[in-house]
């Protein structure tokens, strides 16, 4: 073992698969040796779900960028004046799905987008409906819980009615984003108009509860603390201990570009990246999938996130638009070419699979 | 830390060499190699830097200057030189000199300027003496590194003397010392390929012998990611380290991941620009087989700067320099800024827990009154 004398215990600890605590996590975050960090999280990723590696070939659509929330971190929602906002009708969204299924391969939506300031809940079922039905074959992952927290708020109905009906219209999983940091302070100071961290939890529980998977997120490196970082994925882990709804936990770094918040914040290194990466592997000891969400991290520093407790590449995309918005430098798409490639690369099994993790190939 | 995972014994000694800080034979570099455990080798790799360095890393304010990119080499795998009569070229006469010279003394804390160029088919190795006694001229303080053992061989052959003859003439007007590029791949299979009319591998070899013996301290660097193979970089290395256990000249290595785009050899062979997972384990391996030499560079400028902070944490402890105006890496597609500063530098290193040391050509700290300079 090479951990500097002050991190043997916690090494220790999850050697003997013992559960790190809130004091191990904030040490973690003041572990300068990320080559340490990084080691012990891949030995975790390694014991825990071997070394095949998820993608997926998979289509983004953001059916609106018209929000009544307008976060402080975001780069992609607009005001209904703004010249550059946008709502697609059904035929758009439709046509956006059928230019994405010349992809032989496609398998699926992820389908997340801003608070319109006047659709019903109704019409974007509708939407979810029409998608649904035309493309049958394809896997439906869609909606953070900030969108289901405004649809129960707007149609008066409750979270778990509006997930019954999401479900029955062809949902099958729901999207992690929209945590952003489970803190009220944070939320206060940077996203006030919109879903509070309880309001989020209780999604995923009532989500989990009705056999609807979802994913979870954390937004950093913008005003949270590091402590309040720890506490985020201790309120992520601790609602999965109950439900086991999760199935992937996916970092987002803030990117500043074109947002208010950018204004005074810059944005966060890949040392940062990684290391977060890598506590959020060791802290989340029952989520079985960590995401390396290349669209943010950059491609290279999404492949070096194979070593350090990632498992999961996400997906092709087909065109990304809410983070270039943001200023991402990442390419908009990647091939499934590409996707191989970059997991090969790191020693790893590529494996081909839907919204819920079920492996439709696995490439040697 | 993998106990999990059943591993050849062959690599299992390997990694037990690895982490005792022992040396490597070409065997257990290639199992290393196979194994694949990056995290594992970016241990090792720091250890190895800090067993060199401790907590140190360094960065430098110098110049690059390139004189010219005409070039009779016509290597397949660059996308800087230019034939002659092709618009894009240049030549930098004493005048254009003077002017980057007049910059660079304005520049505060710049103890290095940095000259590599192209082989050009009409300067006389006279050209080449003039500039760096015009640059010991202008800047009497500033070290000058100059010149790959490739233009070295180059104006050995273009003036009928030896590689002595040529570093003795270079060392009388100002040299302090050679870059370590030019190296590519060390071996001729490869160099037939990649870059076939220049310096072979026993003439960058006895370059660098000679210079070291004359006192003049170089570089070494590996291009990467092209046409050769796993045991072919291994090879190289050893060939690097067998040189350095009899001169104890190199300074610093630096790796070179081949970029592609914009090059005869990427074009034909369909090259892709390998991963940063690759870069990072070249650099962790590098340092573990090359530990005779002291100091790893992370050359921003081709790796990108958040990769280049990575690679302190893989084996680097040097950030090179703020560069001026770099023209051979951009020319082949590289999309970094081309110049960065000094207080950059500096928070880049601290965030990864290490210490910025602000350094001349030799690794000497250098120290500045920041009064006297304001």
């Amino acid at each position: 073992m090479l951990a500097t004398k002050a991190y043997e215990d916690i090494e220790a600890k999850v050697l003997r698969g013992e559960r790190l605590s809130r004091e191990d996590g904030i040490r973690l975050f003041h572990c300068q040796d990320i080559a340490w960090l990084g080691a012990l999280a891949d030995h975790v990723r390694r014991e825990k779900c071997g070394d095949i590696v998820y993608y997926n070939v998979n289509c983004h659509v953001n059916l609106t960028n018209m929000c009544t929330s307008r976060c402080e971190f975001c780069a992609f929602g607009r005001d209904e004046d703004d010249a550059a906002a946008y709502a697609m009708t059904k035929e758009q969204a439709l046509s956006l799905v059928r230019e994405a299924l010349q992809d032989p391969d496609m398998g699926g939506l992820h389908v997340v987008s801003g608070l319109h300031p006047h659709w019903t809940f109704e019409h974007y079922l509708g939407l979810l409906q029409a998608i649904h039905e035309t493309f049958p074959q394809l896997y439906i992952k869609g909606f953070t819980g900030v969108e289901i927290t405004h649809f129960a708020k707007i149609s008066g109905l409750s979270v778990h009615d509006v997930l019954v009906k999401l479900k029955a219209a062809g949902l099958q999983a729901i999207a992690g984003g929209g945590a952003e940091i489970l803190s009220d302070r944070v939320r206060q100071a940077l996203c006030p108009n919109k879903a509070t961290a309880d309001e989020w939890l209780e999604v995923a529980r009532t989500a989990h509860g009705l056999g609807i998977p979802t994913n979870a997120s954390m937004l950093y490196g913008h005003i949270e603390t590091l402590e309040e970082r720890v506490d985020h994925l201790l309120r992520l882990r601790a609602l999965q201990d109950e439900t086991h709804g999760f199935q992937t936990f996916i970092c987002f770094p803030f990117l500043p570009k074109h947002t208010e918040l950018g204004k005074r914040i810059a944005q966060t290194s890949m040392w940062d990246d990684l290391r977060t990466m890598a506590i959020s592997r060791l802290m989340l000891d029952n989520f079985r999938n960590i995401k390396a969400y290349w669209v943010m991290l950059t491609v290279p520093v999404a492949q070096v996130a194979l070593g350090f407790g990632a498992n999961d590449m996400d997906g092709t995309i087909h065109k990304e638009n809410i983070l270039h918005d943001a200023g991402a430098t990442s390419p908009r798409a990647l091939t499934e070419d590409t996707i191989i490639r970059i997991i090969k690369e790191a020693g790893r099994t590529p494996a081909l699979c839907d919204c819920n993790f079920n492996i439709i190939r696995a490439i040697d | 830390m993998a106990e999990g995972k059943y591993r050849p014994v062959a690599v299992e000694a390997a990694r037990h060499k690895a982490e005792m800080g022992q040396r490597l034979t070409k065997e257990d570099a290639l199992a290393l190699y196979a194994d694949n455990d990056l995290l594992f080798l970016a241990r090792c790799a720091r250890a190895a830097k800090e067993r060199q360095s401790g907590r140190s890393v360094y960065y430098t304010v110098n110049r690059h200057i390139n004189l010219t990119n005409i070039c009779r080499a016509n290597c397949p795998l660059c996308a800087f030189q230019v034939e002659q009569g092709n618009a894009r070229g240049y030549v930098m006469e004493h005048d254009d000199i003077a002017r980057v010279l007049a910059q660079a003394k304005a520049t505060p804390h710049l103890t290095e300027i940095h000259i590599v160029s192209a082989l050009h088919p009409d300067k006389p190795f006279q050209y080449y003496v003039d500039v760096v006694k015009q640059v010991r001229a202008a800047l009497p303080g500033v070290d000058v590194k100059a010149f790959t053992p490739v233009e070295i061989v180059n104006f050995a052959h273009e003036t009928g003397q030896s590689i002595r003859e040529v570093l003795e003439i270079l060392q009388q007007a100002g040299l302090d010392s050679l870059p370590g590029g030019g190296a590519e791949i060390l071996s001729d299979r490869v160099r037939e390929i990649i870059c076939p009319k220049k310096a072979t591998t026993a003439e960058w070899l006895a370059t660098m012998r000679t210079a070291h013996e004359l006192g003049i301290r170089t570089n070494c660097s590996m291009m990467y990611g092209h046409i050769e193979t796993i045991e072919e970089r291994i090879d190289h290395l050893l060939a690097l380290r067998a040189l350095q256990d009899e001169t104890h000249g190199f300074q610093a290595f630096m790796l070179f991941p081949f970029h592609p785009a914009h090059t005869q050899l990427g074009e034909e062979q369909h090259l892709q620009r390998v991963g940063s997972w690759e870069d990072m384990k070249m650099l962790a391996l590098s340092r573990l087989v090359l530990d005779n030499v002291a100091h790893f560079k992370a050359f921003w400028i081709m790796l990108t700067l958040p990769i280049a902070q990575l690679a302190l944490g893989f084996g680097a402890d040097d950030l090179d320099g703020t560069i001026g105006e770099e023209k051979i890496i951009h020319a082949a597609g590289a999309r970094t800024q081309t110049g960065i500063t000094r207080t950059q530098l500096q928070a880049i290193i601290r965030e990864t827990g290490y210490e910025p040391v602000e350094r001349d050509t030799f690794y000497q700290p250098v120290h500045f009154d920041e009064e006297a300079q304001a």
